[in-house]
């Protein structure tokens, strides 16, 4: 075990794939809470397959993706916010921004493969190679996650009460469409940066599965987002780590991808919450 | 009736004006003047399209009036929202809301405001008084979302009350309810106007639960309105004037039945179709 982890952290590729992936992780979770209780995971998985479109365009031209992902993602999403104010509008917004998107997108890439003759860009950007991220990223990448999550802690309060009670709030003149379009521009962050580690296709999971399972035990949301990083945060570390280790299994000796070990384990995270004894009933009892 | 000196506008809590709303090309609200005086229980009656949300919402600051003018405390409404407690129709929270009670209470308090809390003494010791003062105290720390009806309701209107309201509108909380919570909360609010001093506008389709309670009912049919004591608007003549064809009012073991509104057709229809 202790040569297993000496060999990981002895790793240039390995050490910059975690340290950028916890970042990603702790942001991620910690946003992905909101987009479980806002029932947002349609508009975050849709600002996964957005970024794609910026991040092929970005490759074209030589950039990192991560700047390609991020700005047309926050685009994406101020769009999505913009056209659908009700919850079926929003539902349709996302829709037609998601097409669009995708169907340049479907263009950038087909210009990608024709160019380079390899599907390496392609492939990494819809299901993510955190291996082959360039470790000049973690700078920002860290940026834009302390962005994402000063963001959510300005917004707490107000977003806690828009979201939970949004009746109410509207009533006490908390700025509700203002909030709603802030939250989507860390939401995108988060969703970006996940898109890196998990790929565009894949990003919708590091979100919500320990963020749905945060929820489920937390006792307050602000609890539930502490609960959300760190189990996003083990979650991506033990992905690595498998990813890693499967550079030995068959078939290709080449490693498995890291998004199919993050996607398994946020699928147990997701069961387990689901099927495990609720810790708040419990609580109740002792309460009353 | 609580306080018969207190007639002069200047005391008056709500005031409104000659207001008129007309929302998408139909008027919901025509020439309605009316002024509540601080501590008052009012119950707002009628029939379902009559304006009643709607006269909420002006009181709100988040539906502007075509005409006429509305004063809380001598303020606009939108610079007034901080007076304002309200208690929004249907609050039914996922059964897995990570939100206990006791920060159900607290938004009420400082929700608006940018940031975390960082807690504090005062701010724990506010939330314990309101949470007692609505008889939540018990269940403090459980999730909202396993909560019963009258549970949630006494939190809303703890919600409401921590702000210090002058004014406080409740929509509706008597739908969904039992009797017994009924009960409960209606004597709820009573204290809330009564002991507290808050000037408050229950709306109910129903006026049965809040007749102990109510100082005065503003009975709102086809864009009119009527204002008084139960006695005086609560009857045959009046209504039947206020919706513009003949209605009957029946008393039975200290109930009230309205009968030949809009409301009541699929109550009284089984017989006049016989």
């Amino acid at each position: 075990m202790s040569s297993f982890l000496a060999s990981l952290l002895g790793s240039p590729a390995v050490t910059a794939a975690l340290l950028i992936g916890s970042m990603v992780a702790v942001t991620s979770g910690a946003v992905g809470v909101f987009v479980v209780l806002r029932a947002q995971s349609f508009a975050g998985h849709a600002l996964g397959d957005i970024g794609s479109t910026g991040a092929a365009a970005a490759y074209l031209v030589g950039l990192a993706p991560l700047y390609g992902f991020i700005s047309v993602g926050v685009i994406g999403g101020l769009a999505i916010e913009g056209l659908g104010n009700r919850a079926r509008e929003r539902d349709i917004a996302t829709g037609i921004v998601l097409s669009l998107m995708l169907g340049v997108g479907a263009l950038l890439l087909y210009i990608l493969t024709q160019r380079s003759n390899a599907t390496g860009g392609p492939v990494s950007i819809l299901f993510g190679s955190i291996f082959t991220v360039d470790p000049r990223t973690a700078l920002p990448v860290a940026l834009f996650s302390l962005a994402a999550l000063l963001l959510m802690l300005l917004l707490y309060r107000p977003l806690v009460y828009a979201t939970l009670n949004p009746q109410a709030a509207q009533a006490r003149g908390v700025p509700v469409t203002l909030l709603g379009a802030l939250f989507m521009v860390a939401l995108a962050i988060a969703v970006e940066e996940s898109a890196l580690v998990a790929g565009a296709l894949l990003s919708t999971a590091l979100l919500i599965g320990p963020a749905a399972a945060a929820v489920r035990w937390a006792r307050s949301v602000g609890q539930a987002m502490v609960l959300a990083a760190a189990l996003s945060w083990l979650t991506v570390i033990a992905g690595i780590a498998l990813a890693y280790q499967s550079y030995v299994w068959p078939p290709g000796h080449r490693g498995w991808p890291v998004s199919f070990f993050i996607v398994m384990l946020v699928l147990a995270e997701y069961l387990l919450s689901r099927l495990g004894r609720r810790p708040r009933v419990i609580a109740r009892k002792e309460a009353t | 009736m609580r306080n018969p000196a207190a007639d002069i506008p200047s005391d008056a809590v709500l005031q409104l004006d000659d207001v008129g709303v007309t929302l998408g090309g139909r008027t919901v609200l025509e020439g309605l003047s009316f002024s509540l005086r601080p501590g008052e229980f009012v119950g707002v009656i009628g029939p379902n399209g009559a304006g009643k949300t709607t006269l909420l919402k002006v009181v709100l600051g988040l539906v502007r009036p075509d005409g006429g003018r509305v004063l809380i405390a001598q303020q606009d409404p939108r610079a007034a929202r901080r007076l304002v407690g309200y208690v929004p129709q249907s609050f039914t929270p996922d059964p897995d809301l990570p939100l206990r009670a006791r920060d159900l209470v607290a938004l009420g308090l400082d929700g608006t405001r940018w940031g975390f809390s960082l807690g504090g003494a005062q701010r724990r010791a506010k939330i314990e008084e309101a949470l007692r003062w609505v008889d939540a105290g018990h269940y403090a720390d459980h999730p909202v979302g396993r909560l019963s009806g009258g549970e949630l309701q006494r939190l809303l209107v703890a919600q409401a009350l921590i702000a210090e309201p002058r004014i406080m509108l409740l929509d509706e909380p008597l739908a969904n309810l039992d009797l017994r919570s009924q009960d409960e909360v209606v004597s709820l609010v009573g204290r809330v106007a009564h002991e507290r001093g808050v000037t408050v506008l229950l709306v109910t389709h129903d006026m049965n639960p809040i007749l102990g309670v109510m100082d005065r009912i503003l009975y709102l049919a086809q864009g009119q309105a009527a204002l008084g004591t139960v006695d005086d608007v609560v009857r045959g003549d009046v209504l039947s004037r206020l919706y513009g064809h003949h209605v009957d009012v029946v008393r039975v073991h200290g109930r009230i039945l309205v009968i030949g509104t809009p409301d009541a057709e699929s109550l009284t229809c089984t017989t006049c179709d016989a």
